[in-house]
C-alpha cells in the first residue's frame, strides 16, 4: 500500500474571491479598487467578516466591529457575508477538487483535504500535481495555499503556516520539519490557543521540549481534540489516526427530452411534462426515492433557460399529481421561438419505499411489470417454461448455450466471437440428412431432409469444430459446419461428423443442426 | 381503389405529415400496427428471422427517450414449433438483442397464447415474438382479437409467426406471408450465403396497400429496389370480410 499523503487546500480568502466572481470584477478593480469589507450580524451589531486589501491597508481588520472599523476608516463600504453560501460553494469544490485524489472531505469554513496517496505520478509527481492545482484555481480565480505531507494535521498546519507549496516528504521527520511553525498550525480552539500563549509556548517546537506527562497532566479534563494540544500533535505525526468524513456526490435524478422540433404551444409541453413525469416516476421507483422538490428546465431555441421549482409536502411519485403541480406554473413562460429541450430534476429526493398497489387494476391500465408478467406466466405453465439463455464455455453449438432462470444474473462469460455466423434457431437433436449426391472435395451439393430434396446453391464451410476431450469420450468425431443456402434460399447450418478413415467408426454421417434467418 | 375507412384509432398509412400518399408500406415507417401475423413454412427460419428484424425496424422509430434501450423481448414458442424448427440460439440472435432474450416452451398452442397475452401486457417487454404451428382451435378470431386488443391497449408490438398454417380468419393489423429468398453475395466470399432476404407478401393490411417485397437485413431492414409490386387483382382489400366486420 503506498503511503499517505494528503492534499490540505487552504482558500485563504474564500469570501472575498466569492464576492468578486459574483460582482465579475478582478482583484483590485471596480468596486474592489475601494476600502470594502463583508459583514456578518452579531448580537452586538455588525461585524467584519472579511477585508479586502486596500480596506485592509487603511486599517480595517476582519473580526472588529463595523462602528470600531469606521472610525479607522470612514470610507469603508460593506456588503453582506454569506457564510452559507460559502459553505455551499466548498462543497461543491470538494467534488471537483476529487480530480487530484480518490476522496476529498470539508474542512470548515474555508478548506478542503484531498487524499491523494498512490495518485501523484498520474500528474507527473507531487510538484507537478500542486502546479497543476495551483493553475487550476488561480483560473478560477480563487487565492489558495497548498500543502502536501503524510498526515491531514501536518499538510493543514503547513497550508497555513508553511511556504507556499509546501510538501513533506513520507522519509522526512515531520517534528523537525514543522517544529518552527507557531501553535496555531495545531488547529486549536483560540482559548487553547491563549492559553498556550500565556504559558510561553509559541513554537511547535516548544511543546515537544516539555515532558508529556506534564502536558498531559495540564490538559486531563480536554476530551475534543480541537482543545487538547497534546491529540492535535499526535495526529500532526500520525502517531494516532484522523477520522475524515469524504464527501460523496449524489446524483440527482434526471430526465430529459430533447425534441425533434421546437414546441411554441403550451398543449405539446403539457405533453412533454406528462411524459417526462412518467419517466421521471420510473426512474425514482428504480431507486426506491420519492421527489421532495422537482425542478423543470426548459432550454429555447436562442439559448435562454425556463426553470421551474417546486417542493412536496412528503415524498411523492405520483406522475399525475407532478403534472397537475406543474401545470400552474407554466401559464406565464414564454416559448419564444421555441423550447428544444426540457428536463426534469429532482434536487431532494427522500426514500420512499415501493408500495404495492392494486395488483389487477394496476395490470390492466399500465402493464404489469417483468417480474410480475414473469411469475404469471411460470404460474400456468411451469417453472421451466420461462427461461434466459446463457453463453456457456464451450465450442460444441449445442453447449455453448444454457437456459436459466429469466431474472438470475447472467454468469460471466466470454462474449462470442464475431467473425462466428451462427443459425437464428438450433434443432433440439440435430437431424440426419441423407446426402445425395457430393463434390470430390467432399461439399454435398443435394440432399433429403423431412423428405423433400434440396439443391444447395451456396455454401461456406468447413468451420471445423473438433470434439471436447476433457468431456466426452475418446470416440466422440469432430464435425466439419457448413452454412448453406438452397436454390429456393433457405439457409441452413449442417455438419459432417467425422471423417472418412479416421477410425472412430463408418463413414461420416451428415447432420441438419441450425435454421439461419 | 376505393378503400374502407379505418377503425378509430387507426391511421391510414403514416399518420400525420408525409400523409396519405405513402400507402405502400416500406421499411422505417412508425409502427402504428401492433399486431403482426408472419405465414412461413415451418422448414426454415425466414419466418422468425423476419419477424425479429420488422421488430427491430419498427423498434428503432418508437424510441424517443435518450437512454438505450435495455428492455427484454419475449419469445413464445409451443411444442410444435419447437420440435419442427427449433429453439432461439443467443449466438445467432442480432448483437443488441442477445442478452435481452426471454424464452417460453409453451406446451399447447393454449398456453402460448396465455403466454403471449400476459407479454404484451407487461410494459417492460421492447415486443413479443411468437411462433405456433399449424392451425390450432384455440387460435380463431376470438383470440387473434384478444391480442390485437392487448398489443394496441399496451403499446407492445406482437409478431405472431405462423409456421405452416393455412391463412385462417385473424385480426392482425399487418399479415404477411413469407419465404426465405436468395441472399446478395457477400463481398468477399461470393460462394457463400449472404445476410438475410426474404420474399414477403403483405396480403392483408389495414393501413397499407397489399404488396411483394424482397426484405434484406443490412443491420437495419431495407427493401430491395424495384422489387416491390402490388398485389394482384383477387388481393382487394375491400374483399376483406374480417376487416369490415371488426
Amino acid at each position: 500500500m503506498p503511503p499517505r499523503r494528503i492534499l490540505a487546500i487552504w482558500l485563504a480568502r474564500l469570501p472575498l474571491d466569492r464576492w468578486r466572481l459574483a460582482e465579475g470584477c478582478a482583484e483590485g478593480e471596480g468596486a474592489d479598487a475601494e476600502p470594502l469589507a463583508l459583514i456578518a450580524e452579531t448580537a452586538h451589531g455588525p461585524r467584519l467578516a472579511a477585508v479586502n486589501r486596500v480596506g485592509a491597508a487603511a486599517g480595517a481588520r476582519s473580526g472588529t466591529m463595523l462602528a470600531d472599523a469606521r472610525a479607522l476608516c470612514p470610507g469603508l463600504a460593506v456588503r453582506p457575508s454569506d457564510p452559507a453560501g460559502d459553505l455551499a460553494f466548498l462543497e461543491s469544490l470538494a467534488l471537483w477538487a476529487q480530480r487530484w485524489g480518490r476522496w476529498s472531505a470539508l474542512d470548515p469554513p474555508d478548506g478542503l483535504v484531498v487524499d491523494t496517496s498512490g495518485v501523484a505520478h498520474l500528474f507527473g509527481g507531487e510538484e507537478a500535481l500542486l502546479a497543476d492545482a495551483a493553475r487550476a484555481f488561480a483560473k478560477r480565480r480563487l487565492t489558495v495555499r497548498m500543502a502536501i505531507a503524510p498526515t491531514a494535521g501536518a499538510a493543514w498546519a503547513l497550508a497555513h503556516h508553511g511556504p507556499a507549496n509546501a510538501l513533506l516528504g513520507a522519509e522526512e521527520d515531520p517534528a523537525a520539519r514543522l517544529a518552527q511553525l507557531p501553535v496555531a498550525a495545531l488547529r486549536l480552539d483560540d482559548d487553547v490557543l491563549l492559553l498556550l500563549r500565556r504559558l510561553g509556548l509559541k513554537r511547535l517546537g516548544d511543546l515537544s521540549g516539555i515532558d508529556r506527562p506534564a502536558l498531559a497532566r495540564r490538559f486531563r479534563n480536554r476530551r475534543s481534540a480541537a482543545a487538547n494540544p497534546l491529540i492535535r500533535l499526535d495526529q500532526l505525526l500520525g502517531t494516532v489516526p484522523e477520522p475524515l468524513l469524504p464527501v460523496v456526490a449524489v446524483e440527482a435524478p434526471l430526465v430529459q427530452r430533447r425534441l425533434m422540433e421546437p414546441i411554441r404551444h403550451r398543449e405539446l409541453l403539457d405533453r412533454v411534462l406528462a411524459d417526462l413525469a412518467a419517466d421521471l416516476v420510473r426512474v425514482l421507483e428504480g431507486r426506491a426515492l420519492g421527489a421532495r422538490q422537482l425542478e423543470l428546465g426548459a432550454w429555447k431555441v436562442d439559448g435562454e433557460v425556463i426553470v421551474r421549482r417546486l417542493e412536496l409536502a412528503a415524498a411523492s411519485r405520483d406522475a399525475a399529481h407532478i403534472v397537475r403541480l406543474f401545470a400552474a406554473r407554466l401559464d406565464d413562460i414564454d416559448a419564444g421561438f421555441g423550447i428544444e429541450l426540457v428536463r426534469l430534476r429532482v434536487p431532494w429526493a427522500e426514500p420512499l419505499a415501493l408500495g404495492q398497489g392494486d395488483f389487477e387494476t394496476a395490470a390492466e391500465a399500465h402493464g404489469t411489470s417483468l417480474a410480475a408478467c414473469i411469475d404469471r406466466i411460470a404460474v400456468r405453465l411451469g417453472e421451466g417454461a420461462v427461461r434466459r439463455p446463457v453463453l456457456h464455455a464451450s465450442h460444441i453449438p449445442e453447449r455453448a448455450q444454457r437456459w436459466q432462470s429469466p431474472l438470475a444474473p447472467a454468469p460471466p462469460a466470454q462474449d462470442e466471437l464475431a467473425f462466428h455466423a451462427r443459425p437464428l434457431k438450433l434443432l433440439d437433436r440435430a437431424e440426419p440428412i441423407a446426402v445425395l449426391y457430393a463434390t470430390p472435395d467432399g461439399m454435398p451439393r443435394r440432399f433429403r431432409w423431412r423428405g423433400t430434396v434440396h439443391e444447395i446453391a451456396r455454401a461456406e464451410g468447413p468451420e471445423r469444430i473438433a470434439p471436447e476431450w476433457w468431456r466426452e469420450r475418446g470416440g466422440a468425431r469432430l464435425r466439419d459446419y457448413y452454412r448453406i443456402e438452397d436454390d429456393t434460399g433457405a439457409r441452413y447450418w449442417i455438419y459432417r461428423s467425422g471423417l472418412a478413415g479416421d477410425g472412430r467408426g463408418g463413414a461420416p454421417e451428415w447432420f441438419l443442426q441450425g435454421l439461419c434467418a | 381503389m376505393p378503400h374502407s375507412p379505418p377503425p378509430a384509432g387507426l391511421t391510414r398509412g403514416f399518420s400525420a405529415g408525409l400523409a396519405a400518399r405513402t400507402e405502400h408500406w416500406r421499411p422505417g415507417l412508425p409502427a402504428t400496427c401492433r399486431h403482426g401475423e408472419i405465414f412461413a413454412p415451418a422448414t426454415e427460419a425466414g419466418g422468425a428471422g423476419l419477424a425479429v428484424a420488422l421488430a427491430l425496424d419498427s423498434l428503432v422509430l418508437d424510441k424517443l427517450s435518450d437512454a438505450p434501450d435495455q428492455r427484454a423481448w419475449l419469445w413464445v414458442q409451443d411444442k410444435a414449433a419447437r420440435r419442427l424448427g427449433g429453439r432461439p440460439y443467443r449466438p445467432g440472435l442480432p448483437r443488441g438483442l442477445r442478452h435481452r432474450l426471454i424464452h417460453v416452451a409453451a406446451d399447447s398452442a393454449q398456453d402460448a397464447l396465455f403466454a403471449l397475452e400476459e407479454g404484451l401486457r407487461c410494459r417492460d417487454l421492447a415486443f413479443v415474438i411468437g411462433e405456433i404451428a399449424g392451425n390450432p382451435r384455440a387460435l380463431g378470431l376470438t383470440a387473434s382479437r384478444r391480442l390485437s386488443l392487448v398489443a394496441e391497449r399496451h403499446g407492445v408490438p406482437l409478431w405472431l409467426v405462423r409456421l405452416d398454417a393455412a391463412h385462417d380468419l385473424g385480426s392482425a393489423r399487418l399479415r404477411w406471408e413469407a419465404r426465405s429468398a436468395p441472399s446478395l453475395p457477400p463481398r468477399w466470399n461470393a460462394a457463400a450465403p449472404g445476410a438475410p432476404a426474404w420474399k414477403a407478401e403483405l396480403f392483408r393490411a389495414h393501413t397499407y396497400q397489399p404488396g411483394h417485397w424482397v426484405l434484406r437485413d443490412d443491420g437495419v431492414l431495407v427493401a430491395d429496389e424495384g422489387a416491390f409490386r402490388p398485389a394482384g387483382p383477387d388481393r382487394d382489400l375491400d374483399l376483406n370480410p374480417i376487416i369490415r366486420s371488426a
